[in-house]
């Protein structure tokens, strides 16, 4: 992770889009600015932070799946439940699975564990949306072979 | 009323916390009762669980955008109702 980028995860390390699902592993930095007010002498991972790794990881299998031709955006999140503590230095696992292709939008099934340990969950909602400029797309490919997601054809989804 | 739109209308019920009784096959998703964007996904998301269907919001939307059809086609409640009969039967074709 790098808190500061809001890049909240570091890599893919499965994409079945025959599943569709994805699986990315993350690393909470053992510092960071937001630890000092997350909290004071105890820091913490917020949560809001662990749903966007669940978004990031969410988009990315949809990104995958249409084949970068469209961009998600997160417009709800729902039943989000945080059930332990993440702190600084631990690997997280998330995952994602496409639950429904909708007309312009997707609802993603995502959960965080922390080895095997239940750690979060969520059901979220992402627009999906054409990109609103080449240079997002282009970033978008940049920042998803940086990940090691590998670019394939469109899949029927 | 259909069993479609008797199916839309709870669904809107429950999803967006509407009386049940306030909802008709007059009354306009948007206009009428108030629905944005955001919720009618959640309406769709259901719908499209409910019927086995993919309703073309995008497709719906350009037409409106584009001034080929008019939100009332899509979104007063007996016309989508009729739109997903359309849907459900196209799919068993």
């Amino acid at each position: 992770m790098r808190l500061e980028y809001f890049q909240l995860i570091d890599r893919v390390v499965d994409l079945n889009l025959a599943d569709r699902t994805i699986s990315a592993e993350a690393t909470v930095p053992t510092e960071s600015t937001i630890f000092e007010g997350h909290f004071p002498g105890y820091p913490l991972m917020p949560g809001v932070l662990l749903i966007e790794a669940m978004a990031q990881t969410s988009g990315w299998l949809v990104v995958a799946a249409n084949g970068f031709a469209r961009m998600p955006f997160l417009a709800s999140v729902k039943d989000a439940k945080m059930r332990t503590f993440v702190m600084p230095g631990q690997v997280l696992t998330i995952k994602s699975r496409l639950a429904h292709d909708g007309s312009g939008f997707a609802v993603m099934n995502a959960k965080i564990t922390r080895d095997n340990q239940a750690i979060g969950d969520a059901t979220l909602t992402l627009r999906v949306l054409d990109f609103p400029n080449p240079e997002m797309a282009a970033q978008m490919r940049i920042n998803a072979t940086r990940l090691g997601l590998k670019i394939e054809a469109p899949a029927d989804v | 009323m259909s069993s479609t739109f008797e199916s839309v209308a709870n669904i809107i019920a429950e999803t967006c916390d509407i009386p049940r009784d306030s909802i008709t096959e007059e009354s306009h998703a948007i206009n009428d009762l108030g629905i944005d964007s955001l919720d009618f996904l959640d309406i769709a998301f259901a719908i499209d669980k409910a019927f086995g269907i993919k309703l073309p919001l995008e497709q719906w939307t350009q037409e409106v955008s584009d001034g080929k059809a008019t939100t009332d086609q899509y979104f007063v409640l007996k016309n989508l109702s009729a739109r997903i009969d359309e849907l459900v039967a196209a799919k068993g074709a």
